[in-house]
């Protein structure tokens, strides 16, 4: 086969992709990983629970975001696309007066934000929120 | 970071019995994530403050889990139910081990 500076940059084009990929569901998987740590590997479903999150943040560093999960005793939050899934568990005490919080989160790229919700009755409920980044928030 | 870590709150200074109030809170703080890398090259080790708590007369209304991805000074919004006149205390844990607190007075009419 004749490589000519076409299929190379062809070639180089397919493996960037796959590679960016790779990339993705490494991350993916991650985030993943976090769930079934938080929810033990129950099934999730859909339900009350929602996510508030702006469709396009401009700033990476400071998204932001509120959970509402009516009945919930905890809420876990992840960001699929960074480089540590995690963001924070919200548990609910006696005193609550409401299942809600709100709080400003770091995203490091055009992602989904996925809640999980443990409510009362040990089931679990799951959320995913887009949000679209401008200027990521990792730094460096 | 034990200097200035700074905690701010804004709770309502009166409720009536059993009146879910909204409480707001922000702790200057840099939240080092331990992803950036300095000048150098190397990585700046991660340094946040990893919980944070709010209790009424000892009982609790929320406690929260803080990863890296958490946004430089830190700010939460939630909502406690006030059933009698007492203390709201909040505090934050940092990674150094240091603890961050502060209270907050509320009269129920």
């Amino acid at each position: 086969m004749e490589l000519n500076r076409r299929k190379l940059l062809a070639i180089g084009m397919a493996a960037l992709g796959a590679t960016s990929m790779g990339v993705t569901q490494a991350l993916a998987s991650l985030t993943e990983e976090g769930i079934a740590a938080f929810t033990g590997g129950a099934e999730t479903t859909a339900g009350d629970l929602s996510i508030g999150a702006p469709e396009i943040a401009e700033n990476g560093n400071t998204v932001p975001i509120e959970v509402t999960a009516p009945g919930a005793v905890a809420v876990a939050v992840f960001a699929d696309g960074n480089p540590v899934p995690a963001v924070a568990t919200f548990k609910f005490g006696p005193l609550a007066g409401a299942r809600f919080a709100s709080t400003r989160i770091r995203l490091a790229t055009t992602q989904n934000v996925v809640a999980v919700a443990q409510m009362e009755d040990g089931s679990f409920q799951l959320a995913t929120s887009e949000v679209k980044v401008t200027i990521g928030g990792c730094g460096g | 970071m034990a200097s200035g870590v700074k905690p701010r709150v804004k709770v309502p200074k009166t409720a009536e019995a059993g009146e879910i109030i909204t409480i707001k809170t922000l702790i200057s703080h840099k939240m080092e994530s331990g992803q950036r890398k300095d000048d150098d090259g190397n990585v700046i080790p991660r340094s946040i403050i990893n919980r944070f708590t709010a209790d009424f007369n000892g009982q609790n209304v929320i406690d929260v889990t803080l990863e890296p991805a958490i946004s430089t000074n830190p700010y939460f919004q939630f909502e406690a139910a006030v059933p009698e006149t007492g203390e709201f205390t909040f505090t934050w844990y940092d990674d150094d081990g240091s603890v961050y607190d502060t209270s907050k007075k509320v009269t129920v009419a």
